[in-house]
């Protein structure tokens, strides 16, 4: 199909669904607290109300308010990245197969049943974070998708080691990176079908997964059903939905999706001068250390005098969470959170705190530091793309 | 103890029961296993509407091209008061590294009309 004749069938097919799916955009909306931040609610296919940010292809944020339901992300409330508006239609689970080829002794065709039977099943608790998570906060601001801190959530995925197929497959000698590539397809001929790589002794690691469910039922379809690719401490870029295919290359793969976007600055602070563009450029990787209070809301009011109970949630690429320390007073003063129950280095590790504050104003803050000392900066680094923001987050409440 | 045993060879019954298709799993030590479901899945893209800043016929330039591979929220979510080279660098982008089919006088046009409505 030529680049025109897919643009007409792509809009008429677009004009088609004006009112047939989801639940009417602009009855509910949420302002994010950015400027242009304004979101409609919407309801679709196995998800509860979520922030819309684009309807083409659909995009969603978690309500930040979820975050502290629970350790584990709901399937419902998961948020929803794609790049390209080329989404399958159908799925049908009994004739899906996963192919693996490439520089491997014996190619595979497999399909879901064989996944679950031929293979060992595992589960891993890890977070799965947009790389341009809060990218609506980063000053000056950057062009992309201008989210707030709900791309990103925490899950126990089902699956099979990605080692074990490449295990089964034989990788031949020389091998250097493996591919993925899943059903979502460009709108076009021209643009870059999205695909992804890793280093082959990261494919290898028994760590990184093929997987057919999260949180104990099956991926729902907008988080990449039947299969997606699990990379844990790595950010979602990765995480290729409906996977259909594994390649193993001999060479550095170089598709536009890992050659060209998704880079950071090949520096120490991963960060840029603001306005400023790196020299040199390597494509994102692990997660930066993170933490959030989820209990209360910037603005909220809290009583004077009293204990008031924090609640949060910290996590990391895979370094461990050593401890989480809150500042009652913009960062003068920290104090030790106390930590929940570990569901492995992968997953958000929940911390408590009760604090007493006197009458008045105070600027709460959070910081998280890794076992290898990898902290969050007071101040916010910058990158042109508005990848991994990770500044100490301040929350502001009234002890009235 | 006996009724124990007894619950035990009936599980080991209930395994054996299920058929081979288990017998490469240790099913002892690994998790609960998440069944598939056997029917397809179909999906809809949901409702899209053109926002109220972009609906006048003067915009109908930006809606034709872009909506081709997007929504329209691409647009309008984006920061405002950013500058005539942001808008600029945005179209370039779509055309030159994503390859959409959009003429090179309409690209121009596109761009001027973003800057002049969202800065």
């Amino acid at each position: 199909m030529s680049g025109i004749d897919r643009r007409l069938f792509v809009a008429g097919a677009g004009a088609a669904l004006i009112g047939a799916v989801g639940k009417a955009a602009g009855s509910h909306s949420i302002t994010l607290p950015f400027a242009n931040g304004t979101r409609p609610l919407v309801q679709l296919l196995g998800k509860r109300e979520m922030i819309l940010l684009t309807s083409r292809p659909p995009q969603l944020e978690t309500p930040f308010s979820v975050f502290n339901e629970g350790l584990l992300t709901p399937n419902d409330a998961f948020f929803v990245r794609y790049h390209l508006s080329g989404l399958p239609t159908e799925i049908d689970p009994r004739s899906y197969r996963l192919a693996l080829g490439g520089h491997v002794e014996k190619p595979l065709q497999l399909s879901l049943e064989s996944l679950r039977r031929d293979f060992p099943i595992s589960e891993i608790v890890a977070v799965n974070q947009c790389s341009g998570n809060s990218r609506g906060f980063v000053t000056p601001r950057v062009a992309g998708g201008q989210l707030g801190n709900g791309a990103m959530g925490n899950a126990r995925w089902q699956g099979v080691a990605l080692k074990h197929l490449l295990d089964k497959a034989g990788v031949r000698s020389g091998a250097r990176q493996v591919t993925f590539n899943g059903l979502d397809n460009p709108p076009a001929d021209g643009v870059a079908d999205f695909a992804k790589a890793l280093d082959i002794d990261h494919a290898l690691d028994s760590e990184v997964m093929v997987a057919f469910a999260m949180n104990g039922e099956e991926l729902p379809f907008l988080n990449g059903y039947p299969l997606r690719l699990v990379v844990p401490g790595h950010f979602g870029t990765y995480w290729v939905k409906h996977l259909s295919q594994i390649n193993v290359v001999d060479a550095e793969f170089d598709g536009y999706w890992m050659k060209t976007a998704y880079r950071i600055p090949d520096n120490d602070c991963r960060c840029a001068e603001p306005g400023t563009k790196p020299d040199k450029t390597v494509p994102i990787g692990r997660f930066n250390v993170r933490s959030f209070l989820t209990s209360h809301q910037d603005g909220a009011k809290v009583s004077a005098g009293r204990t008031t109970e924090l609640r949060g949630i910290a996590f990391s690429g895979g370094d461990p969470i050593k401890h989480v320390l809150v500042s009652p007073d913009n960062g003068r003063n920290w104090q030790a959170a106390r930590l929940g129950e570990d569901l492995g280095r992968y997953s958000y590790r929940e911390w408590k705190l009760g604090l007493t504050l006197a009458k008045g104003q105070h600027a709460l803050r959070v910081r998280a530091e890794c076992s290898s000392g990898e902290t969050q900066p007071m101040e916010p680094r910058w990158q042109p793309a508005g990848y991994m923001r990770n500044v100490v987050e301040t929350i502001n409440v009234e002890a009235v | 103890m006996r009724s124990k045993g007894l619950v035990i060879s009936l599980g080991l019954l209930a395994v054996a029961a299920g058929g081979a298709a288990w017998t490469l799993m240790d099913r002892d030590a690994g998790p609960e296993v998440v069944a598939a479901r056997m029917e397809p899945v179909s999906y809809q893209l949901p409702e899209e509407a053109i926002p109220a800043e972009l609906a006048d016929a003067g915009a109908e330039i930006v809606v034709n091209n872009c909506t081709a591979c997007h929504s329209l929220e691409y647009v309008t979510t984006q920061p405002r008061g950013m500058g005539e080279k942001f808008w600029h660098d945005e179209v370039t982008k779509m055309v030159k590294v994503y390859g959409a089919p959009v003429e090179s006088a309409d690209a121009e046009a596109i761009a001027r009309l973003l800057a002049e409505r969202f800065g």
